[in-house]
Parts: C-alpha cells; structure tokens; sequence
C-alpha cells in the first residue's frame, strides 16, 4: 500500500536495501498486580527492554537467545499482537506503534506470523481451505468465487496436494500442518514475515524441508523475514544477520560471518561453545566449553547496570554499576560488553570508559563529558570506532584518573 | 558386538551375568494392537551396552527408539502389548517378569529420564518429597534419612540452596533446574542403567551443555551405563561410544560414535546428517532434505522400509530395495553393520554425499582414510580409498 520509496527514515549505507522495518528503543514491561480488591502494580516483567534493529526488505534477521530473553515477545509486539510500552516501529515508513486497531487493520496484511506449534495454531474444526481462505476473506483481496482458486494456488506453492483443501488439519503430519500455516500466512502476500521457531517443533528431516521452503518462498515473493529461534545453527543458515538477545536486550548484533566467526561478547561466546556439534565425531570427545552457571535471572527484577554480569566469568564492579551501551565495532558489527574482545584475550581492557566518562570501577570522573545518552539506531551507521581504538581511548581515560 | 546373535540357552543365560554386557536386548518386537491394525512399533532390534559405555539412539519421531526403550523399563502395558525377543539386564531376563519384580528394578537398577520435566514431575508433591519416595521404595531407610539424600542429590546435580529448594514444587524451579531435579531422582538409587529420553530437547543450548556435562561426570562416578535417545546428532557426537539409527522400528546402522558418523553407509543416516545445518557450514548451501515422510507403522513399506525416502535407490540393481529387506551386515569397516543393498556406500558417500554437506570434511576424512590404512595395511576400506586420493 504504501510506495516502497517512501521508506525515508534514516538508513545505514552498508545494508544494501533500504530497511522494511525498523524498531527503535523497544520496550513491553507487563505489569504485575497486587492481590485483593484494589489490584495496584507493584511491579512489572521487562519482558523487552529497549531493543533497536532493523530488518532489510527481502532481507532476514535471525533473533536467537535463551527461553525468557524476550525474543518471542518482540516478534509478537512486531505483529500487534502485544502493544509496545514504549519505542516506534517503522514499518515501511510508518510508525505502527501507536496505531489504533482499526488503523492496524490494513497493516495487517502486509506483517504476518508463523508459529512454533504447528498443532495448536490450527484450528481443528476448521478445514485447510477454510484456514488459509479465512485471511483472503477477511481482506477481502479477492472475490468470494475466486478464493477457492486462490487456496488451491497457496497450497501448492507450499508443496501440499491443492485437492486436499476439504481436509482437516488431524488429517495431516506436523511438518504438513506446518506448511499449512506457512500458506496461511503467504495469503496475503505480506512484506514481513515474523517466524517465531518456525521448526522447532519438526522432525529433523523435515526441519530442512521447511527451512527450504521458507527460503524458497523468500526468494520467490521478496518477503522479510524476522526469524525467531534458539537453534543457531538454523538461524546461521537462514539469516545473514543475527542479533543476539539477553534478558530483553540486545548483546550483540552482526553479520552472520563475523557473529559466529568472531563474537565479541561473552554471552554470544558462550553460546555458540554450547552447541554440539557433528563433526565432533571426526576428532573425538568433547569439547572444551565455557560453562554458564545457573539460570537467567528475573525479568522483573534484573540485575544493575549489564544484565548478563550474574552469569559472567569476566565481570568487574563497572558492569554492575554501568550499563554497557550497544556500540558499533565494525562496519555490521554492535556489541553491548564493558570489555568487549575476542575470547582469547579474556576481556580484560574496558572499552566504554571515554564514552560514559567513568573511571575503571564505573564510577563517573569529575570534568568528563560522557557523550550524549544515546538510543541506539536501528541499523549500522558509516562511522564506527574499532574496539583496538575504544580500548586506547579508554585506557586514556583510566591513566588520567 | 550388537550384530551378534546371543544363542539363549538356560546354560547361558544362568552365567550370563559374567560374560554378558550389562545390557542385551535380543531380537525384541512390540507389536501395539490397535483399532486401525497392528502397530510394529519395534522389529527385531538388537544390541547391547556394556557398563561406563554410552549409546546414542538417533532416529524420527515414530521409528521406535522411544518403545524400545520403555520396553527396557518394563512400561508397556502387558496385556495389550505384544513382545517377543529378550532383555536382559545384569543376566536377568526382563520380558515376562511379574509386575512385582520389575518393580524391584525399575528406579533402581534402571531408571530413566524423560523428555519433558514438567508433565514427568507430580505437580502436588515437592521435589524432595518425590525424590525420598524414590529411594524408600528401594532402600530400608527412615523418612529423614531419605530427605537428607533427597538434599544430597540435588546438590549433586547442581541446584544451588538445595536445603531450601528441597521443599519447593515442580513449578517454582525453572525448565533447567526441573530437569536436573528430575536426573536426581533418577539416580537416587545409583542405577547402573540410565535411560535418558531426549533429556535436553525442551532446553536451551547453554543448559543442554550443563546438563550433558553433569550425566558425563556422573556416569565417571558411577560408572553406569547410559542409553541417550535424541534426534540431535551433535548430541551423540560429543556423548556416545556407540550410535544406533533406528527407522521404522528396525536398527538400520549401528556402530561405534567416530566410525558412524564419519564413514556412515546407510541412506537415512546420509540424510540425517545432510537435513540439519551446522554452525561452521558454508551458508549458501542447501540444505538437503530427505523427502517424504516417515512411513505408517501399521503398514510399513515391503522390502527395505526407507525405499520410498532413499535417493540412492536406483543405484540397486533390480527391485531389490523394494521387494527385499536388507539385512544387517557388517560394513566396510570393523565394528559396524548396516541394512543396506548398496554395494559401495562408503564410495558414494564420499564422492556424492559429503561433497554436497560438508566440502571442508572431504579432505578430513580422505586423510583419515589413508591414515588408518597406513597404520592397519589391510583395512577393508583400502579397495576404495586410493581412487579418491
């Protein structure tokens, strides 16, 4: 509906295509409310705290983290199905954040999900033409006599039987109903895609088959996608951008090569030494990984400054009392770490010391002239500090106190 | 080893427990009754698992590895079951056992770990009431002496505070500290078999690594034999000595973890390896589906039961791979048996399959091959390994 070149919000010079959705600052704090008669909020579960990305029209962004770490939430305030607390989400020039219901209606159309269960999502008394019909209906993007055509068409770009439109979703294995909710949500030839782990609840063989699928239809129909899931190695394979997500946060977001090549934080480290993996076999053994202790801690209560410090091996008292912004280190590269480095160098040298206008311990420096507070952009921006320069600057900062 | 035949006879089986594994399922089949028909659920699987050894069962949903399993627990409901072959376990034969007896061993010599911790956990009963329950059916101790071992094995496992989580229900741990809680209860008793039934697949990779690291060190202290069943292949990389791939309820390739998963010979296991992408892959490859979908247990397809999903199927001459099950014979190399009628599988894997998969793995596996054939002279797969260097 709306012309693609109207897209002006501001737009990173790396990204090839100009970005089709673009979410600033982020926020859905779900209150908690006291129990008896007057129910007050007493607290609330910072589900989603502040995230900023954006997703590259035709493009794929991978969203990966631990069950709790909000990734689910975001994809589901990105469809409305959950209205922000604060922040805007551009979508294709527009801000959907603040939309009314009946604004979002036409909207709609052009944002679709796909859900983990493929058991769930369907309803059970309604059959498949019915199911991937229903959207055509409510849109109304084609005439009554025509929707059946239509149907018929959908189910064979998915790879179904079109003549089983009579049947009913129980007729039908799970990575069938899968494709049966990929139709759905291509009857509306929508521009953004969020897939909330899309396979995760297939069989391994039919894992691919979907994962084939959903970069076929990618290829064919020009759709964005925002990938939700916890397998990185899925996520590596659809996504050319991957962000990672840490207790409603952003930790690190990057190109899928330098993510899973040279993280920079210690969570995403962690992470990706905890995937086992096949080749393993080939040399024998385990391998050697960095153990994360303990459980994520409480969205409702998380801990100060870098909310990843509990779990930390490399933590210092600045990352309890700083929160490490999310910086730019390279040219599709932003990381949210205090000591952000390669593994091998052990985190030892801070980075944000000039930035913040902190001494060693994170205590603010009398005279020092933190930069502005700053949200972080969407995308990446053409200039950035590389982390040797960041390391230097704050080491200046360190001998200066 | 899991190919051979066990030759039952009374003579044996009465000194089995010295000469045996710990572990030998023979020739089982379960059959399920149903109304739609006879379900073979599982069809002539053998193997065995020796003490302080790890097997990986890998396979579909569907392709029996989980029945096979229960069957080793004694859970399947005897009177609508039908099953024929043997188990034993530490010599004593498990099929036909009254109810009472199994009992005996079940949690105690056996235990298992299931899937999913919520629905396995009782939801009115606390954590240590259920793991003190556990060791008092077994043991003759005091309900006090059962509570202080309740809070013993949840440190063992890592719950932290485990004198005030003792106390808590199911629902106040979370899905990482529930499925620890569970792996207590399941070796309350110090089993010498722990079956773990997708132990880590409803968690998260950095509490799938802590899990996978506990069952390791307790399998170092207890010395147990551990059977872990997933569908995640890099799960039994890094956990199992030996890997059994079952589809539609038969074993279709068995053998030690390296040798299988670096030279496999069968079809499904190619496929298996090809579906799922990996962290270190290049990523603009395909990825490479097996099509189709796993066959109906009722009616499973004649002749070998992959036929219908096989790519490689015309590489056979005649109908064979339709009209005639393959049977379980030994591969190229030592220790491992596959059910395939292909004639070079190792040749067509390494010039068709890995190419495809996993470029940076060709070379590996070349040198390898060389290497152990400088080292063996004579070793089977030496007929194939110089027209590929």
């Amino acid at each position: 509906m709306t012309e693609p070149d109207v897209a002006t919000a501001p737009t990173s010079a790396g990204e090839p295509r100009p970005p089709i959705l673009e979410v600033r600052d982020l926020k859905k704090h779900f209150p908690i409310q006291s129990s008896g008669l007057i129910r007050r909020n007493i607290g609330a579960v910072q589900a989603v705290d502040g995230v900023s990305f954006a997703v590259p029209r035709g493009g794929a962004l991978g969203l990966v983290g631990e069950s709790g770490c909000g990734k689910s939430t975001t994809g589901r305030l990105i469809t409305r199905l959950y209205d922000p607390t604060s922040g805007s989400m551009i979508f294709d020039g527009r801000d959907i954040a603040k939309l009314s219901n009946k604004q979002m209606l036409p909207l709609r159309s052009e944002i679709q999900m796909i859900f983990q269960d493929p058991y769930s999502s369907l309803n059970p008394r309604h059959t498949v033409g019915a199911i991937v019909g229903t959207p055509l209906r409510v849109h109304k993007v084609v005439p009554e006599k025509k929707v059946l055509d239509r149907v018929r068409e959908l189910l064979e770009v998915v790879g179904l039987n079109p003549e089983h439109y009579n049947r009913y979703p129980n007729e039908f294995s799970g990575g069938q109903r899968q494709r049966i909710g990929i139709a759905r949500a291509l009857a509306l030839q929508p521009k953004l895609l969020v897939a909330d782990e899309p396979v995760s609840a297939l069989d391994v063989s039919i894992q691919a088959q979907v994962v084939n699928l959903l970069q076929d239809v990618q290829r064919e129909f020009d759709i964005a996608f925002l990938f939700i899931a916890h397998d990185l190695a899925v996520v590596r394979h659809f996504c050319p951008d991957v962000a990672v997500m840490y207790l409603g946060k952003i930790v690190e977001i990057a190109d899928r090569e330098t993510l899973y090549s040279r993280p920079q934080h210690p969570y995403t480290q962690a992470l990706l030494s905890a995937v086992p993996d096949v080749k393993q076999a080939a040399i024998g053994g385990r391998r050697e990984r960095i153990r994360l202790e303990g459980d994520v801690p409480s969205p409702i209560n998380p801990p100060s400054g870098c909310r990843f410090r509990t779990r930390c091996a490399f933590a210092q008292d600045i990352c309890a009392r700083q929160e490490p912004p999310l910086l730019q280190i390279g040219k599709s590269h932003k990381v949210a770490c205090h000591f952000a480095s390669d593994l091998e160098e052990m985190h030892r040298e801070p980075i944000t010391l000039k930035l913040l206008g902190v001494d060693r311990s994170g205590t603010p420096v009398d005279g020092a002239n933190p930069s502005e507070e700053r949200v972080p952009e969407p995308g990446f921006s053409e200039d950035w500090t590389d982390v040797q320069t960041l390391r230097k600057e704050s080491a200046g900062r360190a001998g200066t106190t | 080893m899991s190919s051979e035949t066990f030759h039952r006879t009374a003579d044996q089986s009465a000194r089995g427990a010295e000469h045996e594994p710990y572990l030998v399922v023979d020739d089982l089949t379960v059959r399920f009754p149903t109304a739609d028909g006879l379900v073979q659920a599982v069809t002539g699987l053998s193997y065995s698992l020796a003490q302080g050894k790890t097997l990986g069962i890998v396979g579909e949903s569907g392709s029996g590895k989980s029945v096979s399993s229960m069957a080793i627990m004694g859970l399947h409901d005897y009177k609508r079951t039908r099953m024929s072959g043997s188990i034993r376990i530490g010599g004593k034969e498990i099929i036909g056992l009254s109810s009472e007896d199994m009992r005996g061993i079940r949690g105690g010599d056996v235990s298992m770990i299931f899937q999913d911790p919520l629905s396995s956990l009782h939801p009115f009963y606390s954590i240590g009431y259920q793991i003190s329950e556990a060791y008092i059916a077994h043991k003759k101790v005091s309900k006090s002496q059962a509570r202080a071992k309740a809070i013993e094995m949840l440190e063992r496992v890592g719950i932290p505070q485990p004198k005030s989580r003792v106390d808590d229900y199911p629902h106040q741990f979370s899905g990482g500290m529930r499925q620890r809680a569970m792996i207590a209860m399941a070796l309350v008793n110090d089993p010498k078999l722990l079956i773990a039934d997708e132990p880590t697949t409803a968690l998260d990779v950095t509490v799938q690594a802590q899990i996978l690291d506990l069952l390791q060190e307790l399998q170092r202290d207890f010395n147990s034999a551990i059977i872990i069943i997933t569908h995640d292949l890099g799960v039994v990389a890094e956990m199992a000595d030996e890997v059994l791939v079952m589809y539609a309820g038969r074993a279709v390739e068995v053998g030690p973890t390296r040798e299988l998963l670096t030279h496999p010979e069968m079809p499904y296991t190619w496929g298996l390896l090809s579906s799922v992408p990996d962290v270190s892959a290049d990523t603009g490859a395909q990825l490479i589906p097996i099509p189709g979908n796993p066959p109906s247990l009722l009616d499973p397809p004649t002749g070998c039961p992959f036929h219908p999903r096989c790519l490689h199927r015309d590489k056979v001459p005649g109908d064979l791979c339709r009209t005639e099950l393959p049977a379980l014979v030994t591969a190229a190399r030592a220790g491992h048996t596959k059910r395939c009628h292909l004639a070079n599988p190792d040749q067509i894997y390494e010039t068709e399959v890995l190419p495809e998969i996993a470029p940076d793995l060709v070379e590996l596996v070349i040198e390898d091959a060389s290497h152990t054939n400088a080292g063996e002279g004579a070793a089977p797969g030496e007929a194939i390994a110089p027209e590929n260097r």
